[in-house]
Formats: structure tokens, sequence, C-alpha cells
């Protein structure tokens, strides 16, 4: 087995990623260029974290058009598991691989800081291993991360069950307070109507070892594992 | 011909705009009421074209697939043909 992790221009999360797929789930893992054409040898591909070409037009926004997002997009219609965490999210809302859009957060500041996710289903290839209503410690680290879209989208999202993570307070409550960016219905995290690809704009890379704070997240990228392992 | 075309890219009517909002209460702090205050972004675009429609037909497409995002902006293109 092995995943692929997209590096662009201004990616800054991918080392984290590298680190907890190979060190902490213990799989095969590569950091792959942007300029890549080719990602038929992997098995997944991670989307990491960054200001991928600055931010520049809107983030995500250009590293959304660069041929390597013409492969990514192969392998998701191949049914390969994607993960875009942050602007990795915002890549691939921006190249329509996922619904919606990420914009400026109602308080306009860049916010990193822990929050908390419920699962609201563990019907994706990325939280098998959680138990519906699972609270996460995972931290978030963005200025555009208020997730919108118009309102057939977010019905057909509810109805799909394609809403993943949902900001929570720490029993588990959707409320204005714990959600830190305006986030419609709460979003933190949605999945692709075949549920292969997942955005989410927390970071799992972050809470991923006990050292850390909290190791909530990794079980996402071990669901991933899984979930390639049974293909 | 060469043509030059200003883009306006806006939020959607009813779409949050914080950025806005924060220069309202700013100018409320400096004494001036305003109704609303909404942010915009404007490009300028110079480019060859046959002709002002052929131009315009250009300017569409480089709005409709990179320049604005079709789901949260509204966007304006302004044409004008340059000496």
């Amino acid at each position: 087995m092995s995943i692929a992790i997209v590096q662009f221009g201004g990616s800054n999360c991918d080392l984290d990623v590298l680190h907890v797929l190979r060190d902490v789930v213990g799989v095969d893992a590569e950091l792959v260029w942007y300029k890549e054409e080719d990602l038929d040898r992997f098995d997944g591909i991670v989307i990491p974290g960054g200001f991928s070409y600055g931010d520049y037009l809107r983030a995500g926004a250009i590293a959304a058009r660069t041929p390597i997002m013409n492969s990514v997009r192969k392998q998701v219609e191949a049914g390969k598991p994607v993960i875009g965490i942050c602007n990795g999210f915002q890549v691939l809302t921006e190249s329509g691989l996922l619904d919606g859009a990420l914009t400026t957060n109602n308080y306009p500041k860049f916010r990193c800081e822990p929050t908390y996710l419920r699962v609201e289903t563990t019907e994706t290839p990325f939280t098998t291993g959680f138990k519906k209503g699972e609270v996460l410690n995972v931290p978030i680290a963005h200025m555009e991360g208020n997730f919108y879209a118009d309102e057939p989208t977010l019905a057909r999202l509810e109805q799909n069950d394609q809403v993943t993570f949902r900001y929570v307070d720490e029993k588990g409550r959707v409320t204005d307070e714990a959600n830190p960016n305006g986030s419609q219905e709460n979003i933190a995290g949605i999945v692709s109507t075949q549920k292969n690809v997942l955005g989410m704009m927390p970071h799992p890379e972050r809470a991923s070892e006990d050292i850390l704070g909290s190791a909530d997240g990794l079980k996402i990228f071990k669901s991933m594992a899984e979930y390639i392992s049974g293909r | 011909m060469q043509y030059q075309a200003e883009v306006t890219i806006e939020l959607k009517a009813g779409m949050l705009d914080p950025e806005g909002t924060t220069i309202k209460r700013a100018l409320e702090h400096l004494g001036y009421g305003t109704d609303s205050v909404r942010t915009a972004k404007k490009y300028t675009i110079t480019l060859q074209a046959k002709n002002i429609d052929a131009a315009r037909v250009n300017v569409e497409e480089m709005c409709q697939k990179l320049i604005a995002n079709p789901i949260i902006h509204n966007y304006e293109i302004f044409l004008r043909e340059l000496e």
C-alpha cells in the first residue's frame, strides 16, 4: 500500500502527514510534487494543508487548476480514497470534487485553536474506526474555513449522509459558540457523493499522537489505511 | 486588436462579507454612519482578440473557470478597446 501526499508550492503540513502515515500508522507514503502527472501507483491520496500559491485569488483556487488535479480526479473516479485537509479541503471544493465553498471566517481572523468535532457518520472510508456521535479533539488553523453551500446542496449533503464532522462543544452539542468560523450547520468536514473523498478544515495530523495533546485524529488515517487494505 | 477588461468580483447578495462588516464598524468609529459596506476585487486584464465580442467570450470563460467561484461570486466585466 502506498499513499501519495501532494505538495504544491506553499503546502506546509505535508511533512506532518508523512510522519503520521509512515511512523504512526505504519504505511508507505510518499511526497509527490504537483508536477507529477501519474498517480496510478498510489492507493490513496492526501492533499495537505498550507497556503498553496500564497492563497492568491482564493484559497486553493490556483492549486485546484494544476494538471495534477486531473490525475487526482482520475484516482477518485477509480474509487481510491482521497483526503483534503484545511487548504486541501479548499483545493477539493475549488476543483469541484467536493460540494460547496470555504469562505472567510465570520470573524475574519486566522484562528488556530483546538476544536471539538462530532463524528456524524461512520459510513465513509475515513470514519469506520469511530463510533457515530463520538467527540474528537482536533485543532483548526485557518482564516477561510466558513463552509457555504446553497440550500439544495446543503439539503442533499444532509440527506445523503455526506456531512462527516460537525463542530460541537465538549459534550457533543452543536452550538454557535462551538462554531469557530460561521460554517453552515457547523459543518467541519464532508465527503463526496461516492464517499471516497473527504474534505475537512481541522488538522487530524496535528492530533495523532498523545504527546501532541490528542491522538483523536489518528483513526481517520487508520480507517483510510484499513479501507485500502480491504479493497 | 488589444482590449482591456476590468473584471469586478463580488460575493453574491446575502452572503456574509466579514471584511465589509469590519470596515463598516471602523467607519462608525470615525463617525461615518453607513447602511452597508461590501468588498469586491477588481482585476485588469489586457488581451488580444478579433473584436470586442470575441474578447468578451474569452473573459467570460476566464471568470467561469478561474477568476470567480460561481458558487459564491457574481462578476461584472467592463471591456474597452485600447488605442
